[in-house]
């Protein structure tokens, strides 16, 4: 049972992550109907911008956290403004190899200004383990729980209550009807990458700590945000956070049960499985 | 007021598929004018319409709304003015969205879209009554989603929709013809009503020549992208579908005359 409670918490834990960045592709999908691959790198750029606002700016950790995810917003929408919105075409394919390029050339410049070594980002709070039934646990994975809901919270909030959310869902639906109506789809693009960006850059603050940051940090992870997204069934948001939950709680269950050496290919075996049933993935339509 | 003048579209321009869509294009709209608009088949009338609307750029030619030029405008800056309903019932809603949702967005046409909440509480009863005059009973099915109504229902919504903030013109792209007799004539009459009701000026496409004839003040012909017939008041009452006819022939004929002048 307390074996059990340590990998349900673990995995709880990667799987919020996972959920973050598979909600930071929904959100540029749904609006665009692309997949970002530029969405692993503000994983990296959110770690590298807590560790400069931590030890070069001397910010306690707080601002810290929230300069870094702002400061990947604002890379997002350049990229978004100044990377995507030039080539001036529709065309998903164009646009798809465009992130990818976009994502190389973003990861090339983390490598120039922060270098090829590994760094470590100090814990939210110190890492003094907290017992819960059995399990003990790390402030940082309640603090990646907390942050995680709070951060569902607000785009649930923010896409189902404001104006702005609802005229992005319009575009997302139906972009002939939300240009009738008056709808700027460029400025939508343009928050859309924004909130992807914050989702990523939350993500990196957040698991850095955990694994290590490097300026590839975010690829795989990234990867596996991905996976959770088409897990869920892309563009979904519930989706988008049970893919994530999911892939995260496989991984680790796997990992714990069978052979830490397995987990990634019980959690892609079984990620085949529910695509092979139900190729929309879980909540997809 | 609306002025276009020596408009000029041409479809895949330097190809050999190369289609002279509309080949200088001039015409005065007034305040209060609702047009209908006939042709053939490729003669013009909805490309005429997108490039009013700006779905497409138009290659040359001017596009004045109360004598302000607004041909460089993306479509989003032009719907502020101009709002349209198209013949797809589907394309000028939101499906999955909610009617009140729907009709939130169309209230904001022009608008910055912000924080504040989507659905104001107070716009609800504005929205009602709006539904009521549709007499289709969706007045008490704000929170239904779009996407659960009928077609005819969907299409009466959209012209609420495009004419909750008044435009400066509205656009009417076959609107009717997606429908079964019965909701057509209804949708038709409600178009009648929301444009008497707000003395909009309108632009109604249409391939029935007895519609065009009825409904309006004025009727424009459209043929090879150009306008080749343009009544106004007591001369297009006089109107029959016969003269109608008359005259679309008599143009094919004289192109089918300057055809044979080519060959020869």
């Amino acid at each position: 049972m307390t074996d059990f409670m340590q990998y349900l918490f673990s995995g709880l834990t990667s799987g919020a992550i996972y959920a973050l960045i598979a909600l930071g592709f929904c959100v540029v999908n749904n609006t665009m109907g692309i997949v970002n691959f530029v969405q692993v790198d503000f994983v990296s750029l959110g770690g590298m911008l807590m560790f400069s606002a931590l030890f070069g700016a001397g910010l306690p950790m707080v601002p810290g956290l929230l300069l870094a995810v702002a400061g990947v917003a604002l890379v997002a929408m350049l990229v978004e403004r100044f990377g995507l919105r030039p080539a001036r075409s529709d065309n998903h394919l164009v646009l798809i190899f465009l992130t990818v390029g976009l994502s190389i050339i973003l990861r090339g410049a983390l490598k120039l200004i922060w270098g090829k070594n590994r760094m470590a980002l100090p814990p939210l709070t110190p890492d003094i383990p907290v017992k819960i039934f059995g399990a003990s646990v790390l402030p940082q994975a309640l603090w990646i729980l907390l942050l995680t809901i709070i951060a569902i919270a607000l785009l649930t909030w923010f896409f189902y209550r404001t104006s702005l959310g609802l005229s992005m869902r319009a575009v997302a639906s139906n972009p002939t009807a939300a240009a009738v109506v008056g709808i700027p789809a460029g400025r939508v693009r343009l928050t859309s990458y924004a909130i992807a960006g914050a989702l990523g850059g939350l993500a990196g603050v957040l698991v850095t700590p955990i694994t290590t940051l490097s300026y590839d940090v975010g690829v795989l992870l990234g990867l596996k945000g991905f996976a959770a997204a088409i897990l869920g069934g892309f563009g979904s948001f519930p989706g988008a956070i049970l893919g994530g939950l999911g892939l995260g709680l496989l991984e680790s269950l796997s990992a714990g049960y069978i052979s830490s050496a397995y987990k990634d290919v019980v959690a892609f075996v079984v990620l085949l499985l529910v695509l092979f049933v139900r190729p929309k993935g879980l909540l997809g339509k | 007021m609306i002025t276009i003048t020596d408009l000029v579209k041409t479809f895949h321009q330097g190809s050999v598929n190369e289609v002279l869509a509309l080949s200088g294009i001039n015409l005065q709209v007034q305040k209060g004018d609702f047009i209908t608009v006939i042709g053939s088949n490729g003669a013009g009338k909805s490309t005429l319409l997108n490039c009013l609307a700006g779905s497409h750029p138009i290659d040359s030619g001017h596009i004045l709304i109360d004598d302000q030029e607004v041909s460089r405008w993306p479509e989003y800056k032009r719907a502020t003015q101009i709002s349209r309903v198209f013949q797809d019932p589907l394309l000028g809603t939101c499906g999955p969205l909610t009617i009140e949702q729907n009709l939130a967005l169309a209230n904001r046409r022009g608008k910055y879209h912000g924080l504040k909440r989507g659905v104001q509480q107070n716009d609800r009863k504005l929205f009602q009554q709006q539904l009521a005059q549709l007499n289709l009973g969706l007045e008490t099915r704000l929170k239904d989603s779009v996407g659960l109504l009928s077609g005819g229902q969907r299409q009466a919504l959209t012209l609420l929709m495009a004419t909750l903030v008044k435009p400066k013109i509205l656009l009417l792209d076959e609107h009717t013809a997606a429908l079964d007799p019965k909701t057509a004539l209804q949708v038709l009459k409600l178009t009648q009503q929301l444009i008497d009701d707000q003395h909009l000026t309108a632009l109604m496409v249409t391939h029935n020549m007895r519609q065009a004839l009825q409904l309006g003040n004025r009727l424009i012909m459209l043929h090879g992208g150009r306008i080749i017939l343009d009544v106004t008041g007591k001369e297009k009452e006089a109107m029959t579908v016969e003269d109608l006819l008359e005259q679309f022939y008599k143009v094919r004929g004289e192109e089918f005359v300057s055809d044979r002048m080519l060959l020869v």
